[in-house]
């Protein structure tokens, strides 16, 4: 049966890669991070848990005292590229469309024929796992069709990964800072709060504290993942799945999207919101966001209805 | 009942707000809540790194970069320019209209970055929609000018976030996941994945109707 251990000895690979590469650049921050972080998908299943902590604290510490740089990898020039982009036309979409077509038509074909009965992949994990074999189709078909210098893959998967930096494992981290919170019962002070303030038995207006607090969060936090798992651990999941029976794919996939309303009308949010205005040199700072809020709340009421009638009046 | 483990949600706040590294912040809060909640330093890095290793599977999905990165060798946001300017001469609310969709259209297919405000809405989707609507309503005055750049990268914005979650491999969709688990409800990917939909056809129906509504502003200002 393939696992998920499978996916992560790939990931493994790919962030051993380029933390080799990273030293031949004589990037000593750069091979160190990405070499933790191969080392947590090849051993992590391995290693006691108090291994797997410091390595966390040890990759943070790079992270924190700037040791991550960027990198300059070897790659074409602006008008090598715009000569291939001419000569291959709408043919180049075609490799990153692969992955999304492997893992959707692959994730279908799995669980509506009898391929589900051979037990070829882990139960519900198939889709993540059917991506990368998406990932790898797509390299070899870009590999055999543009037949670029064998390292040229990694060395611009290198440059990209770069480019993103400690960020390329923030949502990581915010899961574990959830998990945390969790065990600390954070949920459930603020959970004990909400539940003060909502009077018993509405769904709607749980609904409403949710989806509020889930944008309120966000525009504190200046980001939805940091606000998700408080939200879900202290109204989403007791109130609305359990005591309510609503569908928990609905309250968690547009609860999310709740936050990403408050994303858009956050100074917080600031490579979204003010970067831009700098890049476009505005005069007013907060443009974009004023732009935004007059989609942002229509857009925010239309969750609070999907998650009211999809969760609950459809599902029940 | 202990109140003290919410000082980690501010530390966070505050942690973020001082322009700390996340990580950094992140952790800390992490640390600063365990102990709180009367945990010992050690269970609290236990905790810590057991749900780091549990979580690992979000961060598999920059196994797509070197895809992305090779295409990229080859022209792919070049090829991507090309595709807007396609609509080069439109009105400026047809032209972020369009803009939207494609945002919205790529990102669901997990190409997030090939839009973006560095990229393509400083080069290319803001000076084009600064042009289409001069075209239309004449020289524009200051404030305008800078309605119009404002919107195209709110526009380059709501196309992302409204996109991006109807691709399950990405990390929002596997946080949601995650969460969900550990709470004792498996969920796929693919599941929450579909009620991105609803919110995506929603923000598109919204966002094109202001974008249209501004166009026509500038157009009533022009007269």
């Amino acid at each position: 049966m393939i696992t998920y251990e499978w996916l992560y000895i790939l990931a493994g690979v790919f962030f051993a890669i380029w933390s080799l590469l990273s030293l031949r650049n004589r990037l000593v921050g750069n091979a160190a991070f990405w070499g933790l972080l191969s080392a947590s998908f090849l051993l992590g299943s391995h290693l006691s848990d108090l291994a797997n902590g410091l390595l966390v604290l040890a990759l943070v510490a790079i992270a924190g005292v700037g040791g991550l740089k960027r990198s300059d990898p070897a790659t074409t020039g602006i008008e090598d590229r715009a000569k291939a982009s001419r000569a291959l036309g709408n043919k180049l979409f075609v490799p990153a469309l692969i992955v999304p077509l492997t893992a959707v038509a692959g994730t279908l074909l799995y669980n509506y024929t009898p391929l589900s009965e051979t037990g070829l992949f882990e139960p519900r994990r198939e889709t993540l796992i059917l991506f990368g074999v998406g990932v790898l189709i797509a390299l070899v078909v870009a590999m055999v069709w543009l037949k670029p210098p064998l390292l040229a893959p990694a060395e611009e998967g290198r440059r990209l990964l770069d480019s993103i930096g400690w960020a390329a494992i923030l949502p990581q981290m915010l899961a574990a800072l959830g998990a945390v919170f969790a065990l600390a019962g954070v949920g459930e002070i603020i959970g004990g709060v909400a539940a003060d303030l909502i009077p018993d038995g509405s769904i709607f207006l749980t609904v409403i504290v949710f989806t509020l607090g889930m944008a309120l969060f966000t525009m504190i936090m200046g980001n939805a993942f940091a606000a998700f798992p408080v939200m879900a651990a202290a109204i989403g999941i007791p109130l609305l799945v359990e005591t309510y029976g609503g569908n928990p794919a609905v309250i968690g996939a547009v609860g999310m999207l709740a936050g990403f309303c408050g994303t858009l009308m956050t100074p917080m949010a600031a490579n979204f919101n003010i970067v831009p205005a700098a890049l476009l040199e505005l005069k007013d700072q907060n443009a974009v966001i004023r732009q935004q809020i007059g989609t942002a709340i229509p857009l925010w009421l239309c969750n609070v209805a999907i998650i009211y009638f999809g969760a609950f009046i459809l599902w029940n | 009942m202990n109140y003290w483990p919410l000082l980690g949600i501010a530390l966070v706040v505050i942690g973020f707000a001082l322009r700390f590294n996340p990580l950094f912040v992140v952790v800390g809060s992490a640390l600063a809540t365990g102990l709180l909640a009367g945990l010992d330093f050690v269970a609290v890095i236990e905790a810590l790194g057991r749900a780091f290793n549990d979580n690992r599977y979000i961060s598999v999905t920059w196994i797509i970069l070197p895809v992305i990165g090779l295409l990229e060798r080859y022209g792919l946001q070049q090829r991507a320019r090309a595709v807007i300017e396609s609509v080069r001469g439109a009105t400026m609310g047809k032209l972020l209209t369009f803009y939207l969709l494609f945002r919205q259209l790529t990102a669901a297919l997990g190409m997030k970055d090939i839009g973006g405000h560095p990229q393509a809405v400083r080069p290319l989707v803001a000076p084009m929609a600064e042009a289409a609507a001069e075209k239309s309503h004449g020289r524009l005055a200051e404030d305008d000018r800078e309605k119009v750049l404002a919107m195209s990268a709110a526009t380059d914005n709501v196309g992302l976030f409204f996109g991006e979650d109807i691709f399950f491999a990405i990390a929002s969709i596997l946080l949601i996941q995650g969460v969900f688990e550990s709470y004792g409800y498996p969920l796929t990917p693919l599941q929450l994945s579909v009620w991105a939909i609803p919110t995506a056809i929603c923000a598109f129906i919204i966002h094109s109707w202001r974008i249209r509504a501004l166009d026509r502003k500038l157009g009533r200002a022009a007269k």
